[in-house]
């Protein structure tokens, strides 16, 4: 019987073609709007995470805007890596100098760091900052990505030796290109911050990254914000940045998003459905004597609405199944155009489908029992 | 054994001052295996009692009983499920659904009747044979004469085997031979021992049947036995 159903709703909508296709356009747009915009969405959503993962989300920064005092001391970095949950703190300090590279003579940002800050995303050739070059304060430096490339277009810059502020130094690495996610480093010489402390005759330091262990972000904020309040005597300051409060707006956005496709998605389906609900009121009306013949033949009241509850549901599927095709190719190429990835996850494809089936059911309830309410003996006179 | 019993059965159609009363009245007996002609000038109610008698319709007063079982009061459903076991119909204008096959048109009541695929497509070839289209099962109805649309209608009426066959003028829109060949059917299967009940308004059409009942104003005018 399901299969007679199945067959008889799909005879009347390929007999009806063009009609069956205009009616199931709203739920074409419907559910490919649907589609590109949740591929979209989560494509941009994932480049985003991954930008984020790559960089850390355990990372927060730390920025001081004293007037009174430029910064913290190296011990109070010290005690700050000592609070739990801590796995490293990583300073940064600024300075433009007159440095000296291959013949030419320019300002350039020297940037301090300290060992923490280097792994194999970071540095790109040679080698990162050591424990010892911190503590023995050596005159090595690593070139940023661009400042390298342009300095040393068709050699290796390591082991050359460039003038910074007038003392010599050793280049050991270049650094990979910087993440959108920091302070670029592309133009910059990244010397030891102990080193570069002493040379420019700082006790502090203004700017510094807190790496903390998977999870402990917010445990760590607080307790940073903490002491740092104790140590600036109560005045705020400084600002905590964590990219988990990045990560947490990106989510609101998001949800935002999301909300307005609902809306978009609500209305362009609401109209689909009665488009089919309309033609199947026409349909009804159009078939009166082949519905009171079926009953004469002893089709029930049950299986007559079971027919064109089929019907609808198929022309609804088949516009779910269309949208779905077109969106995906819409979304394929819009990803493509934004270098974001492109996923068509099985469970928005089920949502989408599973949506179009409510929609003929939903919308076609009522032609259905229309027709199955239809007196056999109304229906043959209007043969 | 009385089969069919229609006892002061009125129909009157619509309300108030637009009430007309069809049939005023009628009393009726058939008897299992009889083939009987209702005979009527048109517009004298004979359309009006087949689809009552067919169950298609309701009546306004009166009883009617088909074999032992009181038909009013049975609901939609159940009146479906009656037709389809115990009736089979053939109208004027044979009503075959255009966008089926002759095979798909014969094998609807079964698929009604939730018979499995195997079962209906012996039942519906047999039947198709029988009615002498055994080489035209696939073709649609507007790739068949008149006369080959009614007898394709006849097999879709007999596919059930049901107890009562109801024809409303089955020759009427069909010329001499193939009426001819209709009629061949019909002695057929009164032969075969099937009830059959037949419309017309043609006295020699109605001469084939066994009994020819006279119907004028929605009354019984007389009764007529011919063989
Ligand atoms: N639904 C209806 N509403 C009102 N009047 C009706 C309806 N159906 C039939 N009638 C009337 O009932 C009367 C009998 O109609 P019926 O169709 O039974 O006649 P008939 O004997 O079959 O005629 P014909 O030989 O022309 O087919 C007619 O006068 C017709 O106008
Ligand atoms: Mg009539």
């Amino acid at each position: 019987m399901i299969r007679e159903n199945i067959r008889m709703a799909w005879l009347t909508v390929i007999s009806h073609k063009m009609r069956s296709f205009l009616t199931i356009l709203g739920i074409v747009i419907g559910t490919a709007s649907i589609i590109a915009l949740m591929t979209i969405i989560s494509g941009v959503t994932d480049s985003i995470n991954e930008e984020v993962a790559t960089f850390g989300a355990d990372r927060m920064t730390v920025q001081i805007e004293d007037a009174s005092k430029s910064g913290v001391s190296v011990a109070e970095l010290e005690r700050l890596e000592a609070i739990d949950g801590v796995r490293s703190v990583s300073p940064t300090t600024t300075q433009q100098t007159d440095v000296y590279v291959t013949a030419q003579t320019s300002t350039q940002s020297v940037v301090g760091k300290s060992d923490t800050y280097f792994d194999d995303s970071t540095v790109a050739t040679g080698r990162g900052l050591t424990p010892v070059d911190l503590e023995q304060q050596t005159h090595v430096a690593l070139l940023g990505d661009t400042l390298a490339k342009e300095a040393f277009p068709t050699t290796s810059p390591l082991g050359e030796t460039i003038v910074v502020g007038g003392i010599r130094y050793t280049v050991v690495g270049t650094l990979a290109p910087s993440s959108e996610f920091s302070m670029s480093t592309d133009e910059a010489i990244v010397i030891p911050v102990t080193t570069a402390l002493q040379q420019f005759h700082q006790n502090t330091i203004a700017s510094f990254d807190i790496y903390t262990e998977a999870g402990q972000s917010e445990t760590v904020n607080e307790a940073v914000t903490q002491q740092l309040t104790t140590a600036f005597n109560g005045r705020d300051t400084f600002t905590v940045t964590s990219f988990e409060d990045a990560l947490a707006s990106i989510d609101q956005i998001n949800a935002l998003l999301s909300m307005l496709l609902v809306g978009i998605a609500s209305i362009s389906l609401l109209v689909g459905g009665i488009g089919i609900m309309n033609m199947m009121l026409v349909s009804v009306t159009e078939r009166t004597s082949e519905i009171g013949l079926r009953k004469a033949l002893g089709a029930t009241p049950g299986k007559i609405r079971q027919q064109f509850l089929f019907e609808s549901v198929l022309l609804s599927l088949l516009g779910g199944f269309i949208g779905v095709v077109v969106g995906g190719l819409l979304a394929f190429g819009l990803t493509l155009v934004m270098g974001v990835p492109f996923t068509l996850a099985s469970s928005t494809i089920g949502l989408a489908l599973g949506f179009s089936i409510l929609i003929g059911v939903v919308f076609g309830y009522i032609p259905a029992r229309k027709a199955s309410n239809l007196q056999p003996i109304e229906a043959l006179r209007n043969a | 054994m009385t089969f069919i019993e229609v006892e002061a059965l009125t129909k009157t159609y619509g309300l108030g001052d637009n009430a007309q009363t069809v049939l005023r009245g009628i009393d009726l007996e058939i008897q299992e295996g009889e083939f009987v002609a209702i005979l009527g000038p048109s517009g004298s109610g004979k359309s009006t009692l087949m689809n009552i008698l067919g169950c298609l319709d309701g009546y306004t007063s009166g009883r009617y009983r088909f074999g032992d079982k009181d038909v009013t009061g049975l609901s939609e459903t159940e009146l479906s499920l009656f037709r389809n076991k115990q009736i089979g119909f053939i109208f004027q204008q044979f009503n075959l659904l255009p966008r089926l096959s002759a095979y798909s048109n014969v094998e609807l009541p079964l698929i009604y009747q939730r018979s499995s695929k195997a079962d209906r497509q012996v039942r519906t070839k047999q039947m198709l044979t029988r009615v002498g289209l055994g080489d035209k099962i696939d073709a649609f109805p507007n790739q068949l004469s008149g006369g080959q649309q009614q007898r394709v209608a006849i097999a879709r009426a007999l596919v059930t085997n049901p107890s009562l066959l109801l024809a409303d003028e089955p020759t009427g829109a069909l010329d001499q031979a193939n009426g001819r060949q209709i009629m061949e059917l019909f002695h057929d299967l009164h032969a075969e021992g099937k009830t059959i009940i037949m419309i017309t308004h043609d006295i020699d059409i109605a001469r084939e049947a066994t009994r020819i009942v006279h119907v004028r104003d929605g009354k019984i005018e007389k009764e007529e036995r011919v063989r």
